[in-house]
């Protein structure tokens, strides 16, 4: 299968998706520029972290209107894959491809530190192989999910939470919280299940070196949804 | 300005400091943005405010969080 990964001006994190998808796990996988208009022949689009346009105005509020997601929106729409991670989440609630939004993390300060996070929901396309928890780091300001009552009872009622910030046991306890995020929400998907984002970053305990690897998991899955078998 | 309903930290931050500065009766603080954009001359006033407004809902706002203002400055 083959992985394009989108680079933003601003953009941080696209080399270490680059990395984890071709290197690590084998997949062919693109660079895709912002100013390109359609996404090629890939199977799933990654939105990488990263500080696109500087943040400024909103997080991935100006990304959003780059020509490439002309190319991610036509590509959600007919059922391709997409990833937003951290920045590429935002870009994702920014585009309306996601509910809700990312707002400013509860404690007002920039958060960089590994998490728990518990998988919410092991039959997406983008969990099917996770454990019932993995280790992701965040590193974020804003990374606050909020969606109002009514799309949160819609969003859990419908089993489109993916992660949520949990304890070592998985419980996902206010303490294990760290940014304020509603229902500890770290990750959603869309409607039709083919759009996934998450704040903490897969790609950066994805190999031994770093950590224990589970975020792996997360990118074998999609291959598993994309090839229909073992990844 | 964030909506009202919707946790706006940096408002309860702002508040505190008010507090520490002596001004105790503050019940809430909600921090916005401002954003002046300059138009080419000629454009009418009516004209402005519907382009401002345009500019809000698409760009400037995000309006799942936030709820914006548009007014002509002469």
């Amino acid at each position: 299968m083959k992985f394009g990964i989108v680079t933003f001006p601003g953009s941080n994190c696209d080399h270490d998706a680059y990395h984890v998808v071709k290197h690590q796990l084998g997949h062919e996988a693109a660079f895709l520029w912002h100013k390109e208009t359609t996404v090629g022949d890939v199977d799933c689009v990654v939105l990488p972290g990263g500080f696109s346009y500087g943040d400024y105005l909103r997080c991935g509020a100006i990304a959003r209107f780059s020509p490439i997601m002309d190319g991610v929106i036509a590509h959600a729409r007919r059922g391709g894959y997409v990833i937003g991670i951290c920045n590429g989440f935002q870009v994702l609630t920014e585009a309306g491809l996601l509910p809700g939004a990312l707002l400013r993390n509860q404690g007002l300060k920039f958060i960089c530190e590994d998490a728990i996070l518990a998988t919410a929901n092991g039959h997406l396309p983008f969990t099917s192989r996770c454990p019932e928890t993995l280790v992701a780091p965040i590193a974020h300001h804003d990374g606050c999910y909020y969606a109002d009552d009514e799309t949160l009872a819609r969003l859990e009622g419908e089993g489109r939470v993916a992660f949520r910030y949990a304890d070592p046991a998985g419980e996902a306890t206010p303490d294990a919280n760290p940014n304020g995020s509603r229902n500890n929400i770290a990750g959603i998907v869309s409607e039709g299940g083919n759009v996934l984002g998450m704040m903490p970053h897969p790609e950066r305990n994805a190999e031994k070196a770093l950590g224990d690897a589970s975020g792996a998991w997360v990118f074998r899955s999609i291959a598993a949804a994309v090839e229909g078998g073992e990844a | 300005m964030p909506r009202r309903g919707v946790l706006d930290p940096q408002g309860e931050a702002v508040r505190h400091g008010l507090g520490a500065l002596g001004f105790s009766g503050v019940s809430r603080v909600r921090v916005g943005r401002v954003v002046d954009v300059e138009l080419p001359d000629g454009v009418s006033r009516d004209e402005a405010l519907s382009q401002g407004r345009s500019m809000a809902s698409k760009l400037l706002a995000n309006e799942v969080v936030e709820d914006f203002t548009v007014e002509v400055l002469d």
